[in-house]
């Protein structure tokens, strides 16, 4: 009885995880085919965004917008990110150090529609226009503490015994963290880094009211921007379905790159500790 | 420099240690991420303030959502929140604990490695993707599967009648339930993990089986930090904004069934924050971000510190 109640519960357990695992599936299943038809084309990588009943429409604003938008924020989350990460790995035992963690920990959890509001507020407000730049300043905000977190991360793992020859040979705390350490922690930092760059891309709310979206393509962001999430939302609530198939396409292409940079950055990562156990 | 050799060669004198000043930079640019928190509560403070000297305590019970009269009340909105993500817990949280005992398992690492690779992408998946797989798979789905047969036989049930439809509160928990499903797994993962192995290795073999030793001794033992993950995947459901928008059928009122179409704080910031006209509002939306981002940070700081406390105390 006791045997058949220990079988019973795992395969409760087991059932649950494949059901868990089951909107995976179906959302790569439905994005994948939905989308295929889309991204089959070659101009739906090189043409702007079209009116419905024109064919031939791409997404090639969206992607150039969503490429200089994360671009300007990687630009400024990563280096302050990065920074403040090896500050709480080689520094990180003080008072301080636990509210900056604790800060970085709940603005990963804050709501990204709100950084919108607050992007808003400082820059489309006083520009009185929508820009590309507003929606880097918010997520810039939303890369920064995922950045943080996993330099510290990236930068703990690598052994004392580097940091202690670099000083022992005399090198100032500076040179032995970034030309000693931060080299070694490299493969980690990068990959942090990519995936704060993958969720930032994949971001919706926060581009709403800043970006605010554009048929055209443009390069300048200081004027209005579409980027791929912008596309998903606003063709998929349209009645038309030349622009259904549109989102579906740009789904598609941000799923293909979230996978990539996901499961490549597993593949190091895991590669990384290994590495650093062998040291 | 040549002076403190010097000294240093003649008598153990103590070298006076230069400052640290890439210490102090790095600290300085570590600001960044409080600084930011900060500045963000204040903006938002700032930029509600019209809405919150004209609305004051009675913005949070009031009903009326109304741009022509200028009369804005978050009541429905609140309720959505708080129906959708109540929901969505109750659905994922059953789910997320049984990944998570699987996944802390020891051993099996293959097929434990994919699954956890397969959880990991689940929560990488932009939420906009939810959004449009949500509007036409799941909603259609739903509403023959689910909505229709439940209201024909349950439909007596407060809550559970009227007419049932495509974007709902209910397709809206069931989208939430899935987004939150990595937090909830990952994070008691890590925390049934730290239960020490000792507490595990005893009670098998006193000849307890898996299933006694996990119900008995691993979950109790791991509660407070189950409850902290379910404390922070309650912050992610509350902050989720377009999958829910574009699922949820966008109506400012309370519904009487969870079949039926509601709205959400952050959805109505989403739809409506750019056409928004006027200080009152804008400063009404503002406020709505307020209440928001202030509910989901205490949610945050209250989960991070029961998971850490958990963490702590599995470690003594």
């Amino acid at each position: 009885m006791r045997r058949f109640g220990n079988t019973f519960a795992q395969g409760v357990m087991y059932a649950f995880t494949v059901l868990a695992l089951i909107p995976l599936g179906l959302v790569l299943w439905f994005t994948a085919s939905n989308g295929l038809p889309a991204v089959s084309h070659l101009e739906f990588f090189l043409n702007s965004q079209r009116p419905t009943g024109i064919p031939g429409g791409g997404v090639a604003n969206a992607i150039a917008g969503t490429a200089i938008i994360v671009g300007i924020a990687s630009l400024a989350a990563i280096p302050v990110g990065v920074l403040s990460g090896i500050y709480l790995a080689e520094y990180g035992a003080g008072r301080w150090a636990s509210w900056v963690r604790l800060a970085s920990d709940v603005l990963v959890g804050a709501p990204s529609i709100a950084l919108g509001l607050f992007a808003y507020a400082l820059v489309v407000v006083p520009q009185h226009h929508f820009s590309g730049i507003s929606a880097s300043v918010a997520l810039a905000i939303l890369m920064l503490p995922v950045v943080v977190r996993t330099t510290e991360g990236a930068v703990g793992l690598i052994p004392n015994g580097l940091r202690e020859s670099g000083l022992a040979l005399g090198l100032p705390r500076w040179r032995v963290s970034l030309q000693l350490i931060l080299p070694a922690a490299a493969p980690g930092v990068i990959t942090g880094a990519l995936l704060a760059v993958a969720r930032a891309a994949g971001e919706t709310a926060p581009v709403l009211f800043t970006a605010f979206g554009n048929q055209f393509l443009t390069l300048d962001p200081n004027r209005f921007m579409s980027t791929l999430p912008l596309v998903v939302f606003r063709d998929a609530l349209t009645p038309y379905k030349d622009l259904q198939q549109e989102a579906w396409g740009a789904a598609l292409v941000l799923v293909v790159m979230v996978l990539v940079i996901n499961l490549g950055s597993r593949w190091v990562l895991r590669r990384q500790i290994r590495l650093a156990r062998q040291l | 420099m040549a002076a403190a050799v010097d000294s240093a060669a003649v008598a153990p004198v103590e070298i006076p240690r230069p400052p640290d000043r890439y210490r102090t930079f790095t600290a300085f640019v570590s600001w960044a991420a409080p600084a930011s928190l900060i500045l963000i509560v204040a903006v938002l403070i700032q930029q509600a303030w019209p809405s919150v000297t004209r609305f004051g305590a009675g913005f949070l019970i009031g009903t009326e959502w109304n741009q022509v009269t200028n009369s804005f009340g978050a009541l429905p909105f609140i309720f959505g929140t708080v129906v959708t993500s109540a929901i969505a817990l109750a659905i994922a949280l059953p789910v997320g604990v049984a990944v998570a005992v699987l996944l802390a398992e020891p051993g099996a690492q293959g097929v434990r490695g994919a699954l956890g690779t397969g959880i990991e992408l689940l929560a990488a998946i932009p939420s906009v993707v939810y959004g449009i797989w949500a509007l036409y798979v799941l909603a259609p789905w739903t509403l023959l599967h689910i909505e229709t047969p439940v209201t024909d036989r349950l439909g007596f049930i407060p809550f559970l009648g009227g007419v049932p439809r495509q974007t709902s509160l209910f397709t809206a928990s069931l989208v939430l339930a899935v987004m939150i499903l990595p937090t909830l797994s990952a994070v008691s993962r890590d925390v049934i993990r730290s239960v020490p192995r000792g507490l595990r290795e005893s009670t098998v073999a006193i000849g307890a089986t898996w299933w006694e030793t996990t119900w008995h001794v691993i979950l109790p033992a791991a509660r407070a930090g189950i409850f902290g993950a379910t404390v922070l995947a309650l912050g992610r459901a509350l902050a989720e904004t377009v999958a829910v928008a574009m699922v949820i059928g966008n109506r400012p009122e309370i519904p009487h069934s969870v079949f039926s179409p509601g709205y959400t704080l952050a959805a109505v910031i989403a739809n409506e924050f750019a056409e928004a006209t006027g200080d009152i509002y804008q400063g009404a939306l503002v406020e709505i971000g307020l209440v928001l981002i202030l509910v989901t940070l205490t949610v945050n700081v209250l989960a991070l510190l029961l998971v850490q406390s958990a963490r702590a105390r599995a470690l003594v």
